[in-house]
């Protein structure tokens, strides 16, 4: 893992990660825009699940399986999949936060990075130095698909 | 003597040296756009996580909206859909 590494550094999302999100994006659209349904409120909002839940999934695909926020995504998102069609009971997937907090002594690092590892996939069993390291390409990657997502808004809304 | 609090040595215990640390956040740093506009090198650790948590809810929160934005334009044109076609077609 060298430090200084050239690519890491960059903020900007390269271009190659923003065309592998926009093709899977776009692919998964194409799909749910044949799925043709009246356009009803009920439906809108459907779909725009199904639209979000396509944003993740060519998010955490185009990242790869070398990063383990875009594995525990894939993940939670495929056990999410399988018990909607295989069950109807709704469990709730934040089922262990019930952790008693570490609020009171930790220093203000931890406590703020307890808070970062909620948010980033899979951060709970990661030590701080690479929820530190998944947290940046997590940042990118999710900025490259609202990238794309607001590119293909502006198109479509001419 | 008497340990200094500038650096937290919390971690020092896993392993993790303090610069690994301190790099990333600054790496981490570098990707805020808040802070990035502030151009000011004195932002401290705690201040980075915490724009961090911001800035990754403001992130999903953008996602959604779009999400529905673009539900919107899929049910109410047919355009859109040759659109998104080319698009596709021009990756």
């Amino acid at each position: 893992m060298a430090p200084e590494d050239p690519v890491a550094m960059n903020p900007a999302p390269t271009p190659s990660l923003r065309t592998k999100i926009s093709r899977r994006f776009l692919e998964s659209l194409v799909k749910i825009r044949a799925s043709l349904e009246q356009p009803t409120g009920g439906n809108i909002q459907r779909r725009a699940r199904r639209i979000k839940i396509a944003a993740y999934s060519s998010m955490a695909c185009a990242a790869g399986s070398r990063r383990a926020w875009s594995r525990a995504l894939l993940a939670k998102l495929r056990s999410r999949a399988k018990r909607r069609h295989h069950s109807q009971h709704q469990r709730c997937l934040g089922l262990k936060r019930k952790r008693a907090g570490s609020r009171n002594m930790a220093p203000y690092k931890v406590s703020r990075a307890n808070e970062l590892r909620r948010l980033v996939p899979g951060g709970k069993a990661m030590d701080l130095c690479n929820l530190l390291e998944e947290t940046s390409h997590f940042i990118q990657c999710l900025a490259a698909q609202v990238k794309v997502m607001q590119t293909i808004v502006d198109r479509c809304s001419v | 003597m008497s340990s200094r609090r500038s650096r937290s040595r919390q971690s020092s215990s896993s392993g993790i040296s303090d610069d690994q640390i301190i790099d990333l956040v600054s790496k981490l740093q570098q990707l805020l756009p808040e802070i990035r506009n502030r151009r000011s090198d004195k932002v401290s650790a705690a201040k980075v996580l915490q724009e961090t948590c911001n800035y990754i809810r403001s992130l999903h929160q953008e996602v959604d909206d779009l999400s529905e934005r673009l539900s919107e334009l899929l049910a109410n044109s047919d355009s859109a859909q040759a659109d998104v076609i080319r698009n596709l077609l021009m990756q």
